[in-house]
C-alpha cells in the first residue's frame, strides 16, 4: 500500500479545472518532487493532499486513509507558504500547543528537544514576534516535524529559507526518509529538489505531463523535463 | 473525550493569545463604556422611566461590543496562515469551533460582567437585586451570542469585508435571542420574579442556544473546508 | 423547464392576474368596516404566502446542496431568495399603504411587519454575502450554510415576535378561525389570486436559475481562456 495514493483527482474551482485527472503515488521511503510552472496546481494538489480542500472527483488515499480523516492527519506533517506558527505565543509555547493537538505525550519534553534540535532553545521563552526571519522558518520546521509524520507535505519549502534552516530541512528530510516516510515536495528551486528527489511529476496546467523516477540526466540539466514535457496539454 | 480535550487545548490558546495582547478585550470595553455614555445623551438617565428601557439598553450596549470580540475568533488566525495548520491538525472542525466559542464565551462575560457595575453607577440601577437570575440570562444569551458570532467569523474568514460583514449577517438574526434577554433583563432589574408567562422567553432562549449550538457544530467543518 | 412551459406560465399567470383584478374592483363588494382599501389584502395576503413558499424552497434547496454539491441547487436557492425578497417587499408596501390608509401611519411596529423587516435584513445580508465571495464553490457552500441558519431564524423570530406585540389585525381566515369572520366569496378569492402569483413566483425563479447556471458556465470559460 502507498503512502500517498491520488487517483483520477479533479479540483474545480467554479467550473474551472485546476486539477485534471492527475494521478500518482509516493511510497514509504520516496521523495516525490511536484514541479511545474506557477498555476499549475501544485500548491492546490498540496492543500488536498494536506485535507485543506476538498478534490471534486477522483480518490486521495494516505496510507489507505481518506485525507480528511483524522488518521491520516494524525500522520502528516504541512508546510505550507505561511509559516503557521503564533506571534503572541513562545516558540515553546507553540510547540506544546502542536504536541497536544497531535496529541502527543509528554509535550513539554518534545517542546524542549525540538527547540534544542532547531537551535532555538536558547529563546524558547521569547515570543516569535520578536524572532528573526531564519528563526521563525527553523520553527516552522520544527512544528512540521514535531510528530514523526509518516507524509510530509511541503509547498515550495526551500523558497523563504536561508541557509542554516536550508541545513536543518535537508537533515530532517534524511532522517525522515530513513525511518520510511513519504515526502511530496513542491518546488521552483530545481537543483535542491532534484538532489533529494527520487520521483518527479512534472504538472503542466493541471495535468500530469510526466512521472517518473529521477534521472541522472534531470539531475544533470534540471530544465531538461521542462524541455521535453513543459509544453504539452 | 478527544473532543472536549481539543476544544480546551484551542480555548487556552486563543485566551492566553489575546489576554498577552488583550486588543480585542480593550476595544470592546472601552467600546461598551463609550456607548453607555452615550445612551445617557440619548435618554435621560435621572428619569423613572430609564426602568423600562434598562433591559434593552444593556443588551444593545453588549451585542454591539461582543461583536468587537467575536469578529477576531477565526480572523486571528489568518496570520502566517495559522489557520491552514489547524485545520490540517487532527483537530475537528467542531472541535476548534467548540474551543474558540469557550475563548469568547469567557471573554464576553467577562466584559459584560465588569460593564454591569459600570451601569449600575451610571444609570442608579439596582443589579444586584436578583443577581443569580440575572447571570442565568446572561450566560444564556451571551452563548447564542457567542455561538452565532463565532460560526459567523468562521464563515467570513476569507471576505476582505469581514469586519462590515460579521455584524450585517448576525444582528438581524440574534434579533429572537436579544429580545428576550431584554425582556427578561427589565423584568429582573425591576425586581419583579421571573414566572408564568415571562418563562417563556428563558425557554426560547435555551431552545436557541440548543438549535444553534447543534447547527454550527454539524456545519462548521464544511466551511472550513475550501 | 422548456422554455414554452415557461411562456405558457407567464401567460396563464397574466390572463388569470388580469381576470382577478377586473373581480375585485368591480364585482366583489365592500367591505363592512374598511371600504375600499380592503382590497389590498388580494394582494398582500398571496404575496406573504408566496413569499413563505420562497423561503422555504429556498432552504430546502440550500440544504440540498449541502447534501449534493450539485451547483443547480444552489441557483435555486439565490433565485428563491432573490423572488422571495421581492414579494417580502410587495407584501410589506401593500401592508404599510393599508395601515396609512386605516390608521393613518406609514409604518407600525406590529408583528407581521416587524417580521418582515427582520427577515428582510436577514436575507439581504444573504444577498450580501453571495457578492463578497469570489469562488463559486466556496459562494454556493458558505451561503448555503447561511441560508440554513437564516432560515431557522427566520421561523423563530416569526413566533417570538407574536409573543412580543400584537396590532395587526386578528386571524380572518378560515383556516385560522373556523369560519364565519369573511366572507366566503372573499376569502376564496384572496386563494384564487395567489395562483398567479405563485405562477409568476416559479417563472422569475426558474428565469434566475438559468441565468446563474449560465454565469458560472461564463465564469469558468473566461479563466479557462486566459489560462491558455
Amino acid at each position: 500500500m502507498a503512502a500517498v495514493a491520488v487517483d483520477g483527482v479533479w479540483k474545480y474551482f467554479g467550473d474551472f479545472p485546476a486539477i485534471r485527472e492527475v494521478s500518482l503515488t509516493a511510497d514509504s521511503g520516496e521523495c516525490l518532487a511536484l514541479l511545474g510552472r506557477n498555476g499549475a496546481g501544485k500548491t492546490t494538489l498540496l492543500r488536498i493532499l494536506a485535507g485543506l480542500s476538498a478534490a471534486s472527483r477522483g480518490g486521495i488515499r494516505l496510507f489507505g486513509q481518506d485525507a480528511r480523516s483524522v488518521q491520516a492527519r494524525l500522520r502528516t506533517g504541512y508546510l505550507g507558504h505561511g509559516i503557521g506558527v503564533y506571534e503572541e505565543l513562545s516558540a515553546r509555547e507553540n510547540l506544546e500547543l502542536f504536541a497536544k493537538l497531535y496529541q502527543l505525550q509528554n509535550p513539554g519534553k518534545l517542546a524542549g528537544e525540538w527547540l534544542e534540535r532547531t537551535g532555538l532553545d536558547r529563546a524558547a521563552g521569547s515570543l516569535v514576534r520578536e524572532f528573526s526571519r531564519g528563526m521563525r522558518q527553523r520553527l516552522a520546521v520544527a512544528r512540521a516535524f514535531l510528530h514523526e509524520p509518516g507524509i510530509l507535505l511541503l509547498d515550495e519549502p526551500f523558497t523563504a529559507l536561508d541557509d542554516r534552516a536550508i541545513q536543518l530541512l535537508e537533515g530532517l528530510l534524511q532522517a525522515a526518509r530513513e525511518r520510511g516516510a513519504a515526502v511530496v515536495m513542491s518546488t521552483h528551486q530545481l537543483r535542491e529538489a532534484l538532489e533529494l528527489a527520487t520521483r518527479v511529476s512534472l504538472l503542466v496546467r493541471g495535468r500530469v505531463a510526466y512521472s517518473g523516477p529521477r534521472t541522472a540526466e534531470m539531475l544533470a540539466d534540471p530544465g531538461w523535463l521542462y524541455r521535453h514535457y513543459g509544453e504539452a496539454t | 473525550m478527544n473532543f472536549v480535550r481539543l476544544s480546551l487545548v484551542v480555548a487556552a490558546k486563543d485566551l492566553r493569545s489575546e489576554l498577552r495582547t488583550k486588543e480585542a478585550l480593550n476595544a470592546s470595553l472601552s467600546f461598551a463604556l463609550v456607548i453607555l455614555l452615550l445612551f445617557s445623551f440619548a435618554f435621560d438617565p435621572s428619569s423613572e422611566q430609564i426602568a423600562e428601557f434598562s433591559g434593552g439598553l444593556l443588551w444593545i450596549t453588549f451585542a454591539f461590543a461582543g461583536a468587537l470580540i467575536l469578529n477576531r475568533s477565526f480572523s486571528r488566525e489568518l496570520a502566517n496562515d495559522c489557520l491552514d495548520v489547524l485545520v490540517a491538525s487532527p483537530v475537528s472542525g467542531a472541535a476548534l469551533f467548540f474551543g474558540k466559542a469557550l475563548a469568547n464565551y469567557a471573554l464576553l462575560v467577562a466584559v459584560e460582567i465588569v460593564c454591569l457595575p459600570v451601569f449600575g453607577v451610571f444609570y442608579g440601577v439596582r443589579w444586584t437585586r436578583q443577581f443569580w437570575w440575572l447571570m442565568l440570562v446572561i450566560l444564556l444569551a451571551s452563548w447564542v451570542m457567542t455561538v452565532m458570532g463565532t460560526m459567523f467569523s468562521a464563515l467570513t474568514v476569507n471576505l476582505r469585508l469581514r469586519e462590515l460583514m460579521l455584524p450585517t449577517l448576525i444582528y438581524p438574526m440574534l434579533i429572537p435571542a436579544l429580545m428576550a434577554a431584554m425582556q427578561l433583563t427589565t423584568l429582573i432589574l425591576a425586581g419583579s420574579p421571573v414566572a408564568g408567562d415571562d418563562l417563556i422567553w428563558l425557554r426560547l432562549l435555551t431552545g436557541l442556544a440548543i438549535i444553534f449550538t447543534s447547527l454550527a457544530l454539524g456545519l462548521v467543518e464544511i466551511v472550513l473546508v475550501r | 423547464m422548456r422554455e414554452r412551459v415557461l411562456y405558457a406560465l407567464g401567460v396563464a399567470a397574466a390572463l388569470l392576474l388580469a381576470r382577478n383584478l377586473y373581480v375585485i374592483l368591480l364585482v366583489l363588494p365592500d367591505e363592512a368596516e374598511q371600504g375600499a382599501i380592503y382590497r389590498i389584502i388580494y394582494f398582500h395576503l398571496p404575496a406573504w404566502f408566496t413569499c413563505f413558499a420562497a423561503f422555504l424552497a429556498a432552504g430546502a434547496a440550500s440544504a440540498g446542496y449541502l447534501a449534493r454539491n450539485d451547483s443547480r441547487y444552489d441557483a435555486l436557492a439565490v433565485a428563491a431568495t432573490e423572488v422571495g425578497l421581492a414579494f417580502c417587499t410587495i407584501g410589506m408596501v401593500t401592508g404599510s399603504i393599508w395601515a396609512r390608509n386605516q390608521w393613518g401611519i406609514w409604518w407600525t411596529w406590529d408583528p407581521r411587519l416587524t417580521w418582515a423587516l427582520i427577515t428582510t435584513l436577514v436575507y439581504g445580508g444573504y444577498l450580501m454575502l453571495r457578492r463578497a465571495i469570489e469562488d463559486p464553490n466556496e459562494r454556493a457552500k458558505n451561503t448555503a450554510v447561511l441560508s440554513i441558519f437564516a432560515f431557522t431564524s427566520v421561523v423563530i423570530t416569526y413566533k417570538a415576535i407574536d409573543w412580543w406585540r400584537t396590532q395587526h389585525p386578528g386571524p380572518v381566515l378560515s383556516f385560522r378561525t373556523g369560519g364565519g369572520k369573511i366572507d366566503p366569496a372573499m376569502e376564496s378569492m384572496i386563494y384564487v389570486n395567489w395562483a398567479p402569483f405563485l405562477m409568476l413566483a416559479v417563472v422569475f425563479v426558474v428565469v434566475r436559475m438559468r441565468q446563474e447556471l449560465a454565469r458560472r458556465e461564463l465564469d469558468a470559460l473566461r479563466r479557462f481562456a486566459h489560462a491558455m
